[in-house]
């Protein structure tokens, strides 16, 4: 295959990757999309593998890692829960960045290029940017995962002077840059490339350790980014535009992803990654704003049952204990009942509940809830008046009325889901603990909300028995 | 130890309700207490001894022996001097009380050191309460049985029809009073089909009137009380002159009239006069709700249906006895709710705890001292008023700093954005040399392609697009491919050929996780999202 074929082969699968995450505007689309991007990735690692670039040498090295990592791929891919996504597409970050990294090694130790002048400097520039970002993506995601699987407590750790930790980093790593970039061989510029690599390990580590379990829909999505532009910083590297293209588009992808998570939470995305949500300078306010009066009404599973039975209209508002105690099923069954006895049953989506961005959709998707009934936080607002109850599962600070209230609140200004405005509001909770942002929550305390403790999935069970009998 | 329930058989005459249903017998048996119904106490409201034996109640013979194992005693009529004589000291009761009206009554239970809740001094303002307002619930029952009453005695359907017969004009109901009571009355002759209009001093529940299917009658008083004068009292009067005006007028008009005006611990207003009852139409009915405060019909005779002038006059003051079963579950239901109120720890023991202010104004004697009326309750000590405007502000101003779909960013950030970009824009133009510029045209334009699409991203499909993003990133295995064996040219020489090998393959095998794994998780995903 001569080059010009091989570069309107890339062109294709540029255009098909586009079609690709353009078909995610709708479900029914989306099906499509993916396939289009699979079309797209075969035609760009055939078009590759017999383009001009690669020899008859290097195809049995191809398919070999390609069958070892395809096939672990696949299983994983079937394997996984989907209540463990998060920790899945964190880990898959991790691993395109720790390939930008020895991509980039390869490249900068591969004499075969030779450059001079700028080219050469702006050459190793790129290789430099990838590998850093593609080290912070590794060691990042490689955290996230850790903690998004809970084998690392989801507890921010801050280390004292951390902002001064993060700016020697920084200033360490242009030093070292220009090391880099002086050094008259490739023995010499490796010292302070791999100092500048250990580096960037650690910053990532540091970065996703300091930021807490709520903030990790962020996380998830800002290592989403970084991981597409450690592609385009290769594509640079290589003078390959369809990496440019592909990585442009994932990084900007994640990019936006990060923009909403941040304004569903009303946070600024500097604070996010500058770390420590719901400890030092959080509790303070909360200590200091209005304590929430008034009591707390407990009630039992039968009694949720009474009041679903007897509601014409009722909203679930899912949260990450339902992902944690595995309840979306019993959801699921409580949800079809109701419908079939007439009940307008809908669900209630805050763009950061969960993990990840859009982890509620896919766990009720799973539970094959149909999408129609599963409404953004922005379209059924307004309709709470109007609903006789809402059901809350372990969800906290996404229905917390202080944020609306309460200007002195850490969550102050976070849009929230209006649960309290309608009819009645049940809370599934395993105690009264406050939720990540640490903020005690006025909801409970309201004259119409009841509190069903216990398991998520042995109450919803049980309110399933009490329904059906 | 659980404390035990008496619920004794009512017998003031024509009351036929019980204070607990055996429904509501079960719930409080759940609640920890035991529970003794008299023999009978539910028979005029359709309740058999046997259904209250199978909800778990024990009967008891008669009052005395009912009341000797008593701790809480329900019942809806304020106990009568003999009755109190059963009660031991210490008991609790809840029933009605009417602590205003009735201050004999209220020293008799004193002296008798019981713990009194009377249901009728709820501090009916706590949103709480209102599943405890058995006000509320009777006065509903009684609205409903008034228009019931009225039908009965009409001669004609409430509804218009045409029928072969011919054309029938539907009903023409007026309501005096729009509180709980005339409500139900409203919609309760709404529904049936008739044309309901009401009239009520106070002009904020025109729109329950209107919600209800009825239409809102003002009284025309502004043009009647503009003459000069001393205006509290001139338009009292001329307030009334129009009032009178106002019900003359509907009198000719209507063929019911449902009056329910009461004012609290007064004799009921006489808003029908005789000239109007002489005005309406032969057949028509009156449905006075008042009747136990003298009526609001000048020739109201209360708990008896007359005819006057051609015209019904029911009076009758027991509408509610007259829905038993109905009223007797609601009543029950109320105490049920004002119970666990008293029983948070659902152990069967009570607590009347006076720092509740729903409990402090219920309860009217507590151990044998009079505690009525109540301090006023507290309200909720934060202004809401500045709050929410201040809220509202934090928000407005935040998305203002966005620029996110189709909203435009503010003029400055927008200035600044443009200034840094041109600035980043002018250095590579400058410096990089021309296969650089290429690559960077290509770059910044799928920056902006990928923003146009993933903005139409729904965001239920946001974890397949982070999926499907984390798949399509692999696409660096090019980076890798490329590496793995490439023709190799002159300069070849002292290239580290092994060590770029064992690289680029081991990032090829990294990759294909990612490829391999990530669409068929994203493909796995979209499976399942389904109408």
């Amino acid at each position: 295959m001569s080059a010009n074929l091989a570069s309107v082969a890339y062109i294709a699968a540029t255009i098909l990757f586009i079609l690709s995450l353009g078909g995610l505007s709708n479900p029914e689309s989306s099906r499509r999309g993916n396939f289009y991007g699979i079309v797209g990735m075969t035609i760009a690692v055939l078009a590759t593998v017999f383009g001009p670039r690669v020899t008859l040498a290097g195809i049995p090295y191809i398919v070999g890692a390609l069958l070892v990592g395809g096939s672990l791929g696949l299983y994983a891919a079937k394997k996984v829960q989907m209540t463990q996504m998060p920790e899945l597409v964190a880990l898959m970050h991790s691993l395109v960045g720790l390939a930008a990294c020895l991509v980039g090694f390869a490249s900068y130790v591969d004499t075969s290029i030779v450059l001079v002048g700028a080219e050469k400097t702006i050459h190793e520039v790129e290789i430099y940017i990838g590998i850093l970002i593609g080290a912070v993506t590794f060691s990042g995601s490689v955290i996230a995962f850790g903690k998004l699987s809970g084998k690392i407590g989801g507890k921010p750790l801050l280390l004292p002077a951390r902002h001064w930790l993060n700016l020697a980093g920084l200033l360490g790593v242009i030093w070292f840059g220009g090391q880099f970039l002086n050094a008259h061989d490739i023995n010499a510029g490796m010292l302070p490339l791999a100092a500048m690599t250990v580096i960037a390990l650690l910053f990532g580590i540091h970065m996703v350790m300091a930021i807490g379990g709520a903030d990790m829909p962020v996380v998830v999505s800002m290592l989403n980014s970084y991981s597409g532009w450690a592609a385009a910083a290769t594509g640079f590297m290589l003078s390959n535009d369809l990496l440019i293209v592909v990585g442009a588009l994932v990084g900007s992808s994640g990019a936006i992803l990060s923009y909403i998570m941040c304004r569903a939470m009303n946070r600024n995305f500097i604070s996010v990654i500058a770390g420590g949500f719901g400890t030092g300078g959080g509790t303070t306010p909360a200590a200091a704003g209005a304590q929430p009066a008034g009591e707390v009404t407990a009630i039992s599973a039968a009694e949720t049952a009474e009041l679903l039975r007897d509601a014409k209209s009722v909203i679930i508002v899912p949260g990450y204990g339902m992902a944690v105690a595995q309840a979306q099923h019993t959801v699921y069954e409580i949800t079809k009942h109701l419908r079939e006895k007439g009940v307008n049953v809908r669900f209630g989506i805050h763009p950061v509940a969960g993990r990840m961005p859009g982890h509620m959709n896919v766990l009720l998707a799973e539970a094959k809830v149909p999408y129609d009934i599963v409404f953004e936080m922005d379209e059924l607002n307004d309709d709470f008046p109007s609903t006789d109850v809402s059901m809350v599962i372990g969800a906290n600070d996404i229905v917390n009325p202080a944020a609306e209230d309460d200007p002195t609140s850490p969550i102050a200004g976070m849009p929230v889901l209006q649960v309290w405005k309608s009819k009645t509001s049940i809370v599934m909770k395993r105690s009264m603990a406050s939720g990540y942002a640490g903020v005690d929550n006025p909801l409970f305390y309201k004259e119409n909300n009841r509190m069903l403790f216990g398991d998520a999935k042995k109450m919803l069970d049980e309110v399933l028995v009490a329904l059906k009998s | 130890m659980s404390l035990t329930i008496a619920v004794p058989r009512e017998i003031y005459a024509g009351e036929k309700r019980v204070a607990a249903v055996p429904e509501v017998v079960e719930k409080l048996l759940k609640l920890g207490f035991a529970v003794d119904v008299e023999s009978g106490a539910g028979a005029a409201a359709n309740f058999s001894d046997e259904s209250y034996q199978a909800a778990g109640a024990r009967i008891a013979g008669d009052a005395a022996e009912l009341m000797d194992g008593a701790d809480i005693v329900f019942k809806v009529r304020a106990p009568t001097p003999e009755e109190i004589s059963l009660l031991k000291p210490g008991t609790t009761l809840v029933s009605f009380i009417w602590p205003a009206q009735n201050p004999e009554l209220m020293q008799a239970l004193a002296n008798r050191r019981l713990t009194v809740l009377a249901i009728d001094s709820l501090p009916r303002q706590l949103s709480r309460a209102q599943k405890m307002d058995a006000l509320t619930s009777m006065a509903s029952i009684s609205g409903y049985r008034a228009v019931i009453e009225a039908a009965n005695a009409f001669g004609r359907f409430f509804n218009g029809q045409i029928t072969a017969a011919g054309k029938i004009p539907p009903a023409k109901v007026f309501v005096a009073g729009a509180g709980v009571a005339g409500l139900a009355a409203i919609g309760t002759a709404a529904n049936l089909g008739a044309i309901v209009r009401a009239n009520d001093t106070r002009a904020e529940v025109a729109d329950q009137v209107v919600s209800l299917g009825g239409e809102f009658v003002k009284v025309d008083y502004e043009e009647e009380g503009s003459g000069g004068g001393g205006y509290a009292k001139v338009m009292s009067e001329g307030f009334q002159q129009a009032q009178r005006e106002m019900y003359a007028k509907q009198a000719r008009e209507a063929d019911i009239i449902i009056t329910t005006a009461l004012i609290p611990g007064k004799p009921a207003p006489k808003l029908i006069t005789v000239e109007m009852v002489q005005s309406m139409k032969p057949g028509s009915v009156i449905v006075d709700m008042a009747g136990e405060q003298g009526g609001n019909c000048e020739l109201t005779v209360p708990g008896e249906a007359v005819v006057r002038h051609g015209v019904t006059i029911i009076g009758y003051t027991d509408l509610v006895s007259r829905l038993a079963k109905q009223a007797s579950t609601l009543y029950s239901t109320n105490l049920l709710r004002v119970t666990e109120e008293l029983c948070k720890t659902k152990d069967g023991v009570i607590n009347v705890n006076m720092d509740d202010d729903a409990i402090r104004g219920l309860t009217v004697i507590k151990e044998g001292s009079i505690t009525w009326p109540p301090p006023p309750p507290k309200l909720p000590a934060a202004p809401p008023q500045a709050k929410p405007t201040a809220a509202a502000a934090t928000p407005a101003k935040k998305s203002g700093h966005g620029h996110g779909a189709g909203e435009p960013a503010s003029a400055k950030s927008l200035a600044l954005m443009f200034g840094v970009g041109a600035l980043l824009f002018w250095l590579v133009g400058a410096y990089a040399p021309a296969s650089f510029l290429s690559h960077f045209t290509v770059f910044v334009l799928a920056c902006f392609v990928g923003y146009m699409v993933v903005w139409n991203v729904t965001p239920a499909l946001h974890t397949p697009l982070m999926s499907v993003t984390n798949a399509i990133s692999s696409i660096i295995a090019i980076g890798a491919l490329v590496q793995v064996a490439p023709p190799l040219g002159a300069g070849a020489d002292g290239r580290p050929g092994t060590l770029i090998l064992g690289l680029a393959v081991a990032a090829l095998t990294l990759t294909a996780i990612n490829m391999f794994g990530g669409f068929a998780v994203t493909r796995r995903m979209l499976a399942m999202f389904r109408k």
